[in-house]
Formats: C-alpha cells, structure tokens, sequence
C-alpha cells in the first residue's frame, strides 16, 4: 500500500504534465499576490497621508469648462459628464483620423509604385519627411499655422457662407425642418436599395458575365431619391450662417483649430506608415497577377481594385490595425495644443481633485477598452479578407 | 540633492529642537551681523540677481528693509535662492532667518507648517489680459470671449467660477506648455489670456511681440496675498520683519520717500516724528536703532518707491497699483500707528 502511494508520487512528480500544471498555478499565484499586495499597499499609503481614495468624486461637480464637446456641457455638470465630453472628443478625432489617414495612405502608397516619376518621387518625399519627423513637433506646426489665420474681424469669407479665422472654420448648417423626415427615410430607402442593386449586380455577374454600372445607378438613387422628396415637399431650405457677434462668429457649425491641427497631424503622420504598408501589401502580389489580369482585358483601374487589393488586404489589415490603435492613441498628444480630449479633461480633473491614481486607471481603462474594441473591429475584418483555405 | 538636504535638516530640526526661546532668530541674526533672507530663484519684479549677481525685487527689498533697520545698513543681507518645494523647511529648518519669496499668506501655512506671516507686501490674484485693440477696458465686458489658460491646481476653476457667477459664457483653450499658450494668446487664438496678474505681466513684458499692444484687466478673480514669513517662536524677530515692511507703507503714507528724508526729519508732524525716530520710542521697544525707520525710508524707499521700481512704471512689467495702492486711493495698503 505504502509503496504504491510512493510509487504514485514519484509517477507524479515525473509526470511533465503535472509538473507544468503545478508550474501555472505557482505563476498565477504569484502575479495575483503581487498585485493584491500592489492595490493593497497604495490603499494603505493614500489612507495614511489622508487622500481620498475611490471614485465617489465622479458624481461631484466638475465646476470648469471644455471649449468644445459633441456632448453638452456646463461648469456645474459632474466630472463624469466631463470625462464623457473628453471621450466623446478623442473618440471624433479619432474616427475621422483614421478614416482621413486610411484615405491619404491608400493614394500615396499607390502613388509611390506609379510609372509616372514625379508622382512616385513626391509620394516617397513625402513618406520621408513626414514619418521620420517626431509628431509632436509636427502637431506644433500644423497649430501654428492654423492659428496664424487672421482674426474673426479680418476673416476670410470664401463665400458659401464658409468663414476662415484663427478661430477655426465655420461652415452653414442647414436649419432643421419638419418636411425633413420624409427626407431621411427617402434617403434611408436609396441607401438600402444600393446595397441591394450591388447584390443582385455582383449576382448577375457571376450567372451571365455581364457587368451592370450598380455603383453609377445607385448614386443617382441615392441623391435623386431625397432630391425629388425634398423638392416635392417644395423644397424649404433655411441656413444657419455665422456671423461676426462680440468676439467671435456665432451661429452655423465649427471646426476649431485644435481639432482641425490635431486632425491633420495625425493624419498626415500615420498617413505616411499607411502608405508604406499598403505599398508592401501590392509588392507582396506577384506581378504575374497583374499581368494576368491585363492580359484578360481588365483597365488598369480594374486590375487594381479587382485583382490587386483583395490580395494585398491580406498583407495589410494586420499592421494596419497596428496603425490605427497608435493613431488613437497618439490623439493624447491633444493636450500640447489644447483640444479637450480624454487625457486633458482627465488631467484637470486629477488637478482638482487630487484621486491621481483613480483618474488616470479611469484613463487607461478607457483607452484599453477602446483599443481592444478597434483591434477586435479589424481582426473580425482581417479574417473576412483573409486567404480562405480549401 | 540640496532639496533633500534641506528636508533632511527640517525633519532633524522638528524631531530634535526643543521649543525655541524668545528672541532666538533675533539675538543670533544680530551677532552674525547680516540676515539670511530665502527668495525666488529668480522671479523678474519680485527677486531675481543681474548680470553682476546683484538682488532686486519687491521681495528683496523687505529683506534690505529689515537689514537696514537692525544693523542700519541695507546691504547686510545673504540672499538664499529657493524653489517651490525648499522654501518652507528652509525656514522651518533655521536655514534661512526670513523668507520673502512671493509666498501666499494660507491658514494652514501659518498654523500646521510652523510659521508666522508679516505683513502683505503684494496682492496678486487671477487677472486677464487682452490686446488693446479689442478695446476691452474690464473683465466684465468678456462675455463670450475666447480665454487661452494653463491646466493648474485652480486656475480653470476659478475662470469658471467667475464667468458663472456674472453670468457670461466663455470658450476656454487649455494649453499644457506656457510656449504654446503664450503662442496661441499672441497669435489672436483668444481674445484674453488669464493666470496671476504678476505672471500675466512678465509674459507681456518677455513674450509679447510688443508689450505696449497689450492690457492687464484691473479685476482679479482669486485671492493670492503674498506676505514675508518667519518661524514660529520668536515674537521680537516677527515684529522686526512687520514693521520694517510697514515702515515702507507707512512712509508712503507721509509723504516721505528717499530723497526727502532728511527735510522731513524737521517735519512738524507728530507722526512723521514718531515715525522718523526724531520723538524717540519705537525703536526702543522693537529693540534696535530709534532712526531704524529714517535708514529704512533712506536706503531701500518708501513701498510706492520700491513698487514702482521693481514691477511698476520704472520696470519693464508695467504693473499699476491696483490693489496694491494705498487704502487712500482704493488700496487694500494700511499701516497701523506707530506709537
């Protein structure tokens, strides 16, 4: 019996498998020792200097300003709310950024494989200049120059009712009427009709061969469609121009040139890693393929976007998703020009309060959830264009 | 390291020093024959050295004043050079005798930090300033106005608070480096600029392309009273350093400035006497020189003098009186008698 049992043990400790398993549990241990006696500690240290600790002071009132928010907000609004404001903010610049910087990236990376030598040798400056200039500098010149615009009483009035200051752009917005309802669900209607023609277009391809102008079609539902609504409802059209009032414009909407000089450095700067990575991604697709393509009667245009992008995506997507975490990341950098993003909000905040350790694992938080989600978004994208095995 | 020497001195000094006899700080400033004065590292208008290494500023001169009326002499002086962070357990310490380093006057300074507040010899508070174009002449008539600021412990705060309780809206642009705020304010981004009046004045008078393009708003939004302090304990010495900055106030208030001096000693004022030493007592009962006052108002000036010289018309900061005036004309400056 005796010797059975030690005969067990010793089959145990030999096993790798129980060794590896004992190995784990240590480790795990370990790390969750290490950061209770870390959380622990830092509690014990903030109780004993009298800091206050938890986040009790979110529902306080925040009591300063943001210059500017998709969300509204006023002074006596809670911190929370504040911290929305910033998100919202950094959330903005970032959608758009990336949108911007995806834009830039395709043309110049594309540009940068062109026959024509001017345009290939200006996108490969452009790429050197840009990506090898640290972005914070980069954000100091594109603020400089949008605050070196004259001032609202100088203004630059392009016409359209577009206003060009040192206080950003303003641009008209048209003011909201009744009749627009109808409007938006004609809209609604032709952008659903689009996706449908598409379908039934690439169908009928495949069945026949025959291509059909899907896209030409649908745009022309799509503007034509609210375009008739909206002139069978007699067409009330109303703008909301800025005019000069005090200090500033008041009236019509704004891009501030925090936002716009953010926007375009991190635009611009990740623009130039984007085209660099879509510039390997068509190296990676053999030229035989292009030749292929060309030889069975595809445009170039055609051969591009048919034959060459559905594969070079799969190069692209994964350090793409890279470029596009950094961008949202990088757009933290607001602070150094005064855009209220979730960092600068964030800071004032731990400034008022003092609950540093609370606001900035709010802030990290924050950024890991928003980064995770964007870097979930592109792996669900990358595994739809990825090479499907047979 | 000198930080932490200096600490390392403070905590020494509070674990080991017994309860400081009255009259300390006096009799050792007295038979070392200079004081040891703590002051800005280098703050224009307030206490900042010239090129040859010698101190002037609104703050050096409380020290001067207080050399002047004990050893009657203005030029006693050590000068100790100090940030943020060292200038309390400097004092704390008995590394320095007095410090006179635009310092705001605080309860929990003057109670739980072991000090002792003197008189205010500035009061600085959140102001605004804006360029002369816009022709804006008060706070008051910023509604909707774009204001450039730093992130700080309570100057957002407070231009909220201000702007809620007139009742007018604002656009802030919160900026984290003084370059690209002082920048952004310069370059027309906001229609006004705010942070302590006293900064507000050495960014017009170092940064702007043209100091005279620009105007400091006579409101100020926060309270900052910036007062000489000495350690707790040593009743004489605490007097000494109040009434050296008094005289100042107190000579404004006669009439009596640098160049005077000698005539008003003739003066038949009953006051200007007591104050001049001529009808002796005061100087008896602070313990020095009965003409510690006539050598203060001699060498260092009356406080309009040495306003004006340091941060006023005669300096490149420009800063008027405001607050800074003699309660006869608006001011919040008042010396009590000296009888």
């Amino acid at each position: 019996m005796r010797a059975k049992r030690q005969g067990g043990m010793r089959a145990l400790i030999y096993s790798a498998r129980f060794r590896g398993l004992v190995y784990q549990v240590v480790v795990v241990a370990a790390v969750i020792a290490l950061g209770w006696y870390l959380v622990n500690n830092t509690l014990a240290n903030l109780a004993a200097r009298g800091i206050a600790t938890g986040l009790s002071f979110l529902g306080r009132e925040a009591g300063f300003d943001i210059g500017e928010g998709a969300v509204a907000y006023q002074a006596s609004d809670s911190y929370l709310r504040a911290l929305v404001v910033g998100l919202f903010n950094t959330l903005s610049v970032s959608v758009v950024g990336i949108i911007l910087a995806s834009t830039l990236g395709l043309v110049i990376g594309i540009a940068r494989l062109s026959g024509n030598w001017i345009v290939a040798r200006l996108a490969t400056l452009y790429v050197e200049a840009v990506r090898n200039v640290p972005l914070l500098l980069q954000l100091f010149v594109w603020y400089g120059l949008v605050t070196a615009l004259p001032g609202p009483r100088q203004a630059l009035q392009p016409g359209l009712g577009l206003v060009l200051s040192n206080r950003g752009l303003k641009i008209p917005l048209p003011v909201w009427h009744e009749t627009y309802g109808p409007v938006m669900i004609a809209l609604g209607v032709a952008l659903a009709g689009l996706f449908f023609l598409r379908r039934w277009a690439v169908a009928r391809q495949y069945r026949t061969g025959q291509p059909f102008p899907w896209a030409a079609v649908g745009i022309a539902g799509v503007i034509g469609l609210p375009g008739l609504v909206f002139l069978a409802v007699g067409a009330p059209l109303e703008w909301d121009l800025p005019r000069l009032a005090g200090f500033n414009f008041q009236g019509g909407g704004t891009l501030s040139p925090e936002f716009v000089a953010l926007l375009m450095g991190l635009s611009v700067y990740t623009g130039a890693f984007i085209a660099e990575i879509v510039r390997s991604g068509i190296l990676a697709v053999p030229p035989g393929q292009t030749e292929a393509a060309l030889s069975l009667g595809l445009t170039r245009a055609q051969t591009l976007r048919l034959v060459i992008l559905p594969q070079a995506l799969r190069v692209i997507v994964p350090p793409l998703t890279s470029q596009y975490l950094n961008l949202t990341k990088n757009s933290s950098l607001a602070v150094a020009i005064g855009y209220p993003d979730l960092v600068s909000v964030a800071n004032t905040t731990i400034n008022q309060t003092g609950q540093a350790v609370e606001g900035v694992a709010l802030v990290m938080g924050v950024f890991l959830v928003i980064s995770l989600s964007l870097s979930w978004l592109m792996n669900w994208y990358n595994s739809r264009v990825a090479l499907v095995t047979r | 390291m000198k930080i932490i020497k200096t600490v390392m001195a403070a905590a020494a000094a509070a674990m080991f020093a017994g309860p400081a006899l009255a009259g300390q700080t006096f009799d050792s400033v007295k038979a070392k024959g200079f004081v040891q004065c703590g002051v800005n590292l280098g703050l224009y208008g307030f206490s900042a050295p010239d090129d040859k290494g010698n101190w002037s500023g609104l703050d050096v001169d409380v020290c001067r004043a207080v050399a002047a009326a004990l050893f009657g002499d203005s030029t006693k002086v050590k000068f100790t050079p100090l940030s943020a962070q060292q200038r309390l357990p400097a004092l704390q310490s008995g590394e320095i005798d007095m410090l006179a380093r635009n310092t705001t006057w605080t309860l929990s300074r003057d109670t739980a930090n072991g000090l002792n507040f003197t008189t205010v010899n500035y009061y600085d508070g959140q102001g605004f300033m804006v360029a002369k174009k816009l022709g804006v002449k008060s706070a008051k008539e910023l509604n909707g106005a774009t204001v450039c600021v730093l992130p700080g412990t309570t100057t957002e705060q407070n231009l909220s608070d201000y702007f809620r309780a007139t009742k007018m809206t604002f656009k802030p642009v919160v900026i984290e480096k003084n370059e690209e705020l002082n920048g952004a304010f310069f370059s027309g981004r906001c229609d006004a600029i705010s942070s302590d009046a006293s900064q507000l004045a050495a960014i017009r008078a170092n940064e702007s392309p043209n100091p005279d393009d620009y105007v400091i708003l006579p409101e100020l939004i926060s309270k900052e009273p910036l007062a000489p302090a000495v350690r707790q304990g040593d009743d004489q010495w605490m007097d000494l350093v109040r009434w050296s900055g008094l005289a100042m106030i107190a000579a404004e208030e006669k009439g009596i400035t640098s160049a005077n001096v000698d005539q008003m000693m003739s003066s038949a004022d009953p006051e200007v006497k007591r104050l001049l030493g001529v009808t002796p007592g005061n100087g008896k009962a602070l313990g020095i020189d009965e003409a510690w006052a006539a050598k203060i108002i001699k060498q260092v000036g009356n406080y309009g003098e040495s306003f004006e010289r340091n941060v006023g018309k005669g300096s490149k900061l420009k800063i008027s009186r405001g607050l800074n005036a003699l309660y006869t004309q608006g001011g919040l400056l008042y010396a009590p008698p000296f009888k």
